[in-house]
């Protein structure tokens, strides 16, 4: 069976994860694993590209990848010191979730475990269950890839001395380290969808990767409303990804071209929107989600639906920034003057995002010097090129008024 | 079974509370500490004096040095600790939300080394 380098190349990442949490079950070692999957797969890729591809590719990696670390093993002579830390990782007896026998969904749970700070629960998320390599993850960081390296192995070393577990968490656990993984794959997702270090506007690769991650997660937890409401998101929101950019300018939401949205990914992001609202436990995502749903709902938005939602947001996750968002959809329905002054009295000086919702509404309000100051504010602060520069865009044709 | 340390820092100093909510503090500490021994959990425990009650041992020179007060002025202050015993992680956290709850403080939660 002849077989392009690139199908190759799509099978082995996908099949990365499985490969490594299977060894971390077997040898209870996440050095181990890490080491005898990547030379499985480096194995593979000479093999199938030159042979075709073996019957059942999957099971071929994890045999291999499963040979691989017993001659480590061996060679190493190490035995009794693997042996030791072996018992570290064995998976827990008695999990709550036994029907959910998967090793991915503990490995899942172990990299985005609360206990690790939360760069480190994305970068061994993105190498551990993704299979990106050390220098991807570091150059989709920007994060010299020593750093990076130190990063990962610190993350290691607490999770064998602390004995972060492999396996699901606690029953009573579950909601919070749901959302724990939840937002390591929402961070995943925003760090490409807004680049926001580097020179490029968007990471595809990254958000692709994160919308992966959050249907694999789904199939390993369907019974998880937020769950769907995350991959809901990312479909809706990723949906909009070919109308977002004018050249090298960032569109935004209301003047794109609805023609060039992906209607496939809007027409299963809505799907998954109303299962959420049939399981009746709203929560974070679901709630972020049902507001995409809106924007992406006929030809034009419904903002009063939106500021609804916005309101929900607000008792069942509030933060300043959400209190900003719903401003803008405020302004929306109620005008720039009453939005204006919920703005004003968030404060979020630092943040781009405010400077930019103000210099909008002002430059709405017809105060031109205000707008305009409050754009620079906003550009000096954003990291994202794109949208630097349509800020200036707008800043630029407030003065030619 | 790895050991954990749960201890309980206070931020400036010991906190200064009424002898009411003291005694519900003690009661609700005395509830968790019956709960963890039952569940066989328990290795060590207590609380600790005021820090000017401390005494530093510097024995690495030639003479052991004793020096009157804390180790450095820091704004924190070790109020006690207990040592568990835990499957893993997510069962020491367990034990300590529960322990900071009791004692009505931040705690912080750390492994021993292994043998």
């Amino acid at each position: 069976m002849t077989v392009t380098d690139a199908e190759v190349d799509r099978i082995v990442r996908a099949e990365y994860g499985r490969v490594v949490a299977t060894l971390v079950r077997r040898f209870g070692d996440l050095d181990l694993a890490e080491e005898a999957a990547g030379e499985a797969l480096l194995v593979a890729v000479q093999n199938w590209r030159r042979d075709g591809l073996p019957p059942n590719p999957g099971g071929w990696l994890v045999t291999t990848a499963g040979n691989r670390a017993i001659d480590r093993i061996r060679r190493e002579s190490v035995r009794d010191a693997r042996q030791k830390e072996a018992l570290v990782l064995t998976p827990e007896a008695g999990d709550p979730l036994g029907a959910v026998d998967d090793d991915r969904l503990r490995l899942i749970f172990m990299c985005a475990h609360p206990a690790l700070a939360v760069e480190a629960r994305v970068a061994l998320t993105l190498r551990l269950v993704a299979g990106l390599s050390m220098a991807e993850i570091a150059a989709a960081f920007v994060t010299p890839e020593t750093t990076m390296a130190q990063r990962l192995t610190r993350a290691k070393r607490k999770i064998k001395a602390a004995r972060i577990p492999f396996g699901v968490p606690f029953a009573h656990d579950l909601p919070a380290r749901v959302s724990s993984v939840a937002a390591v794959i929402y961070l995943v997702f925003n760090q490409g969808y807004f680049a926001t270090s580097g020179d490029v506007p968007l990471r595809g690769e990254l958000c692709d990767e994160a919308i992966r991650l959050a249907r694999l997660l789904r199939r390993l937890l369907p019974d998880e409303p937020e769950v769907l409401g995350l991959l809901a998101l990312l479909l809706l929101t990723d949906a909009r990804r070919p109308a977002r950019f004018d050249g090298d300018t960032l569109v935004p939401l209301a003047e794109q071209d609805r023609g060039r949205w992906t209607r496939s990914l809007i027409e299963e992001g809505h799907e998954l929107v109303r299962e959420c609202l049939r399981r009746q436990r709203p929560g974070h995502y679901q709630i972020l989600a049902a507001i995409n749903a809106v924007h992406t709902d006929g030809p034009t938005t419904d903002w009063p639906q939106v500021l609804a939602l916005y309101d929900q947001l607000m008792v069942v996750a509030p933060s300043k920034v959400v209190a900003l968002n719903r401003a803008v959809a405020l302004a929306e329905v109620d005008g720039p003057a009453a939005a204006l002054a919920e703005v004003d009295a968030l404060d979020l000086l630092p943040y781009h995002a405010w400077h930019a919702t103000r210099a909008d509404l002002l430059r709405r309000l017809n105060r031109p010097a205000e707008a305009a100051s409050a754009y620079e504010a906003a550009i000096a602060l954003a990291d994202n090129p794109a949208e630097r520069d349509f800020l200036g865009a707008r800043r630029a044709a407030l003065q030619k008024s | 079974m790895t050991q954990y340390m749960i201890s309980v820092h206070h931020t400036g100093g010991y906190p200064e509370v009424d002898p009411e909510t003291m005694q519900a503090q003690f009661a609700a500490v005395d509830a968790f500490n019956k709960e963890i021994t039952g569940a066989g959990k328990w290795v060590f425990g207590g609380g600790l004096m005021p820090r000017d009650t401390a005494t530093m041992v510097d024995g690495t020179g030639p003479e052991t040095v004793l020096v009157d007060g804390p180790y450095a002025e820091t704004k924190e202050v070790l109020g006690g600790f207990w040592v568990i015993e835990a499957e893993n992680l997510d069962e020491a956290l367990n034990w300590a939300s529960k322990a900071s709850k009791a004692c009505a403080a931040p705690v912080e939660v750390r492994p021993f080394q292994g043998e």
